[in-house]
């Protein structure tokens, strides 16, 4: 659906050219939620702008249904930007406007509806995201969540096939931002709408992505399934990502390990083997022992997955992680 | 007390007050009309042409920046006798109601398209960018979002120069542009008849408090926060 190719972006800083952006290549997939992930400054921002050419790439594609946006005239792309709809951290609703004329603006500028089907179709979206009894009021009379809603009714209003989520919920309270996502994960679902969000929190990628790219530095670090970039973090930023979203700091876990014998394993789960008793049927019939040293179980979008890492004392470990290993779950060894 | 009153106000001649008054709202009304007119759309360009906006246009905002702060940087007085000539050439006269507009709208509309400049800067750059994101048109956003977004700080841009106008309408006296300025030059100053100076100038505050009421009830109309 989304294709960008070579694509760069640098700004001209005191004559000086500022590389934001260096080769990113990306395709994203109709239909999927596609998360990027990075810190402040690492060109996440500058990204999903490149994807509706709200910024002009320095260089390269990007292809949407392989229509080439760069090389459209400035009508036509902005016909096309019709039918990306985006969302963004301050919310940008128009404060002149009530709930039901905000909404009402993509439409006006579309200019394809009479004014009594641009009526229907706003009450349509305000019931969608739950807000129908606000169409009257105005933005400053809104709680933070019920500004966002808005902000994807305002967004859906022309039918997109894509929508973009700027820090979507970086404003938000945790229980707010739980509430957005959900509504986004029906609508990706519902409306078969495919989404690109960019976060700095993992909590977001991990709660309705189904992949993630790590962006540091301007570059695509790490790229894949959220379960596996979650589980298996290989980039020090994306670990550094997930060990802050799981409060695990790395140099007490080494403290940990040199108060135990016996050899250190981390065992990590997907699906249905979460919730098979494997370990401990093994562990009585190859009379390991072991001690839980750290662990967590926890769903990844739907996934259910866990990790838990193990301290094992016996003669017959090492039968035991290859048993393991074969009923599924991914065995690392942390010492010997 | 109304004898005494009237010793007070020997001086007064009602009629040519009420008609001066009528020629300072005539002014006032005609002046501030065109200069919305000019105003407007030239501070419109002045922020689409400026750094870092829709339109970026180094060059053209440069020239109309420079013709906006010459403008605004020659005296009001020296402008009067300065535009006399041109004056005549477009209205058949220098004197009176129509002799005062001219001078009164290239005084102000500088100095109002300065002011409707700055409130549409006030306008949340994130809001320009949401309705690019939506496919508006460079005139979309300018007619359906920034002026409505920037109402409030228009219609304050208006009050102010509005009361700078009423000022500017009294000094026209000086070139006889006629109004109440002009009858306190004549009466009031030239022929030191206080309480003509006294009643005009009250009746100058009087306009003034009212537009900037309105002003002030409309700003409020038009702010949603």
């Amino acid at each position: 659906m989304i294709v960008l190719e070579n694509l760069s972006k640098s700004y001209r800083v005191d004559g000086r050219d500022i590389p934001a952006l260096k080769r990113i290549d990306l395709q994203i997939a109709a239909g999927e939620i596609f998360g990027v992930i990075g810190h402040s400054g690492a060109g996440k921002s500058t990204l999903i702008r490149l994807i509706n050419l709200l910024e002009r790439p320095s260089g390269g594609r990007v292809l949407l249904d392989d229509v080439d946006l760069t090389q459209l005239s400035s009508d036509a792309l902005r016909k096309s930007r019709q039918k990306i709809g985006m969302i963004f951290q301050h919310f940008n609703l128009l404060m002149s406007k009530t709930v039901a004329q905000n909404v009402a603006f993509p439409l006006q500028v579309a200019g394809e509806l009479d004014q009594a089907a641009i009526n229907a179709r706003v009450a349509e979206l305000l019931e969608l995201v739950g807000l129908a009894d606000h169409a009257n009021k105005y933005p400053a009379q809104l709680s933070g969540g019920q500004k966002q809603r808005v902000g994807i009714a305002r967004a859906l209003a022309n039918q997109p096939k894509l929508l973009l989520c700027d820090e979507a919920t970086s404003a938000l309270d945790p229980q707010t931002t739980a509430s957005v996502l959900q509504l986004l994960l029906e609508i990706n679902q519902q409306l078969k709408l495919t989404i690109v969000l960019i976060t700095h929190e993992m909590n977001v990628i991990r709660s309705i992505c189904d992949r993630v790219a790590v962006i540091d530095g301007g570059e695509i670090v790490e790229l894949g399934p959220v379960t596996n970039v979650f589980l298996h973090p290989k980039h020090p930023t994306t670990r550094r990502f997930v060990y802050e979203s799981e409060h695990v700091d790395e140099s007490a876990e080494a403290d940990d390990f040199a108060h135990v014998p016996g050899k250190i394993v981390r065992l990590t789960f997907k699906g249905e083997s979460t919730y098979q008793s494997h370990l401990s049927a093994l562990a009585r019939q190859l009379a390991v022992d072991f001690s839980i040293l750290a662990g967590r179980i926890e769903r990844i979008k739907t996934t259910p997955c866990g990790q838990l890492t193990l301290a094992l004392v016996g003669s017959q470990v090492d039968e035991l992680l290859s048993r393991l290993t074969d009923e599924g779950i991914v065995v690392e060894e942390l010492r010997q | 007390m109304s004898t005494i009153l009237n010793d007070l106000m020997s001086n007064i001649d009602w009629a040519d007050i009420g008609m001066a008054s009528v020629d300072t709202l005539s002014m006032l009304g005609g002046s501030l009309l065109f200069t919305l007119i000019l105003g407007l759309p030239l501070g419109i360009l002045l922020f689409l042409t400026g750094k870092k906006q829709l339109l970026e246009q180094p060059v053209v905002y440069g020239v109309l920046s420079f013709i906006v702060n010459v403008l605004r940087s020659v005296p009001f007085v020296i402008l009067l006798i300065i535009m006399i000539p041109f004056t005549v050439l477009l209205t058949g006269t220098s004197l009176g109601v129509a002799g005062a507009i001219p001078p009164l709208v290239v005084g102000a509309t500088p100095f109002f398209a300065r002011l409707v400049e700055t409130a549409l800067r006030e306008v949340d750059r994130g809001i320009i960018e949401a309705t690019q994101a939506m496919g508006a048109s460079t005139r979309q956003i300018v007619i359906k979002a920034l002026l409505p977004e920037a109402m409030p700080g228009i219609m304050a841009a208006i009050t102010v120069t509005a009361i700078t106008l009423v000022s500017y309408a009294a000094m026209s006296g000086v070139i006889g542009g006629g109004g109440l300025g002009d009858l306190a030059i004549r009466f009031g100053y030239q022929r030191f008849q206080t309480d003509v100076m006294v009643v005009t100038v009250v009746l100058l505050l009087v306009l003034v408090q009212v537009l900037q009421m309105v002003g002030d009830r409309l700003v409020q109309h038009f702010s949603r926060r």
